[in-house]
């Protein structure tokens, strides 16, 4: 799955030059990865700034995968599932709601922004669906621009760097 | 004293001096630590200074112990200067493991900190209002201050590190358990966490009590109820971290009546412990109804600060992108 994110930098890294966001989705194989072929065969055109990730239910995402991805590069990730009763394995994507709604929570106390993290219950009916919420979403992360990361500190005070060479030396 | 002891040394940097207590805590079993090493540098207890450890040869300390995690320019020096000196160098503890409690620091910015404890703080008097500056000129001396830097860092963000021990603080067997190991020259894999690598829940002596599926309405913090000291804490509704936290303390806080809160780290194939931790609680939550579901999880006051309590600096976003 990371090398979604890594494709997408190009080279593996955040480059400040690039405005266009990166987003990772995670689309569950039973609804909304078929949507997002359905759209594709149906010749439906939406930003190609999706990274797809197939799994086999929304109940199998783990947040760490959502964390990885952000920590990877990604400015957004996106999840797809099945319409809660649809799920093929009946719960799955209740799973998935109660984590997201928690991990929604962590993310924002860490200070990615909400639009960042979008759960969406897409069907394999829905191709048209897939076209709406990745054009939003893509539509309200331009807005925000790529997720910073704050600058590591680079011992702005005079004679620290040394200091610390000659103790390493 | 024998030449032939292997030289050990115990540093301390951003914590609370706990995991010095730690090592008192040894009581008498310290002089069975003493018996084998010989203790070189250990400021809370010896006199020996700086200078006295840039003295010594290059890698002639056999294992160094530092504990607390790294926030000043003199802390990472010395780390640096320790890493040097030592064959070996041990991250004793939770804030020199994974940043720890000193780690939470980092949902602040610098500055808003420096702001908060001088001037803000309502038990503070500074009306100029003076912050630490440091480099400081008094009367022709020249006075300074180590550099307070932006982030709390776990100490092999900063360091090459050999070995961890967990724990906030590590419990007397931990620590003679890793000092056998060491002295018995039976050295496991580098980057190996000194504890068993399973789950709490494992040597947790309430497990036989937990149910086979827990469903909650709702959370419950400790002071809020009273805790049956024979069930399992998640199924009372308490925020147990045990499932997401290493084995090694045999569940000293839930012997304790109080649910464990995530000290010894993650078991090694975890890669994110507040993650963990956060994915095993959703999971009790008892309803498929988004806004009771978030009416459920308004009962967690603060989920971040919970689920990464002591790892919040070596998380997979701190440490990977510095948010």
């Amino acid at each position: 799955m990371l090398n979604a994110v890594e494709l997408a930098n190009g080279n593996g890294h955040a480059s400040s030059e690039a405005t266009e966001p990166r987003i990772v989705g995670f689309f569950c194989t039973w609804c909304t990865y078929l949507a997002a072929d359905l759209a594709g065969t149906s010749r439906i055109k939406y930003s190609p700034n999706v990274r797809v990730v197939r799994v086999m239910c929304s109940g199998r995402i783990d947040p760490q995968f959502v964390l990885d991805a952000f920590a990877r590069g990604a400015d957004g990730v996106l999840i797809g599932g099945c319409h809660p009763g649809d799920c093929h394995y009946q719960q799955g994507n209740y799973n998935c709601l109660r984590r997201s709604r928690l991990l929604a929570r962590v993310l924002r106390q860490l200070g990615i922004e909400e639009e960042r993290f979008r759960v969406e219950w897409i069907s394999a009916a829905e191709g048209d669906r897939v076209r709406a919420v990745v054009d939003d979403m893509v539509e309200k992360l331009r807005k925000l621009g790529p997720l910073h990361p704050s600058q590591p500190d680079p011992f702005p005070i005079l004679g620290q760097e040394r200091r610390l060479q000659e103790v390493t030396a | 004293m024998t030449l032939e002891r292997p030289k050990i040394a115990f540093y301390w940097c951003a914590s609370c001096g706990g995991c010095e207590e730690a090592v008192v805590d040894l009581a008498e079993e310290i002089l069975d630590v003493v018996a084998v090493v010989d203790i070189v540098f250990w400021p809370v207890a010896l006199d020996f200074k700086r200078h006295d450890v840039e003295q010594m040869p290059d890698a002639s300390i056999a294992a160094t112990f530092l504990n607390g995690a790294i926030r000043t320019s003199e802390q990472e020096e010395m780390a640096r200067l320790l890493r040097r000196k030592s064959k070996l160098l041990i991250a004793f503890g939770s804030c020199s493991h994974t940043g720890g409690i000193p780690g939470l620091a980092n949902f602040f910015p610098r500055d808003s900190i420096l702001q908060q404890v001088y001037v803000d703080a309502p038990t503070t008097e500074n009306p100029d209002p003076i912050l630490p500056t440091e480099n400081y000129r008094d009367g022709g001396r020249n006075l300074s201050l180590p550099h307070f830097s932006e982030r709390v860092r776990a100490l092999d963000q900063v360091v090459d590190v050999d070995y961890y021990v967990p724990g906030c603080p590590p419990l007397p067997k931990m620590i003679t358990r890793a000092v056998a190991i060491l002295v018995n020259g039976q050295l496991p894999e580098k980057g190996s966490v000194l504890a068993p690598d399973r789950a709490l829940c494992s040597e947790c002596p309430r497990k036989d009590s937990k149910p086979e599926k827990i469903a909650l309405k709702q959370f419950r913090r400790p002071q809020e109820i009273l805790i049956d000291e024979t069930q399992c804490l998640l199924a009372q509704g308490l925020l147990c971290l045990g499932p997401a936290t290493r084995a090694g303390c045999e569940a000293a806080c839930v012997k304790g009546n109080m649910p464990c809160t995530g000290c010894c780290g993650a078991p090694e194939r975890v890669r994110d412990q507040g993650a963990k931790a956060l994915s095993t609680i959703a999971g009790l939550i008892d309803s498929e109804d988004e806004m009771e579901i978030e009416r459920i999880l308004a009962t967690i006051p603060d989920p971040a600060g919970t689920f990464y309590r002591y790892s919040l600096p070596a998380s997979l976003m701190q440490a990977k992108r510095g948010i």
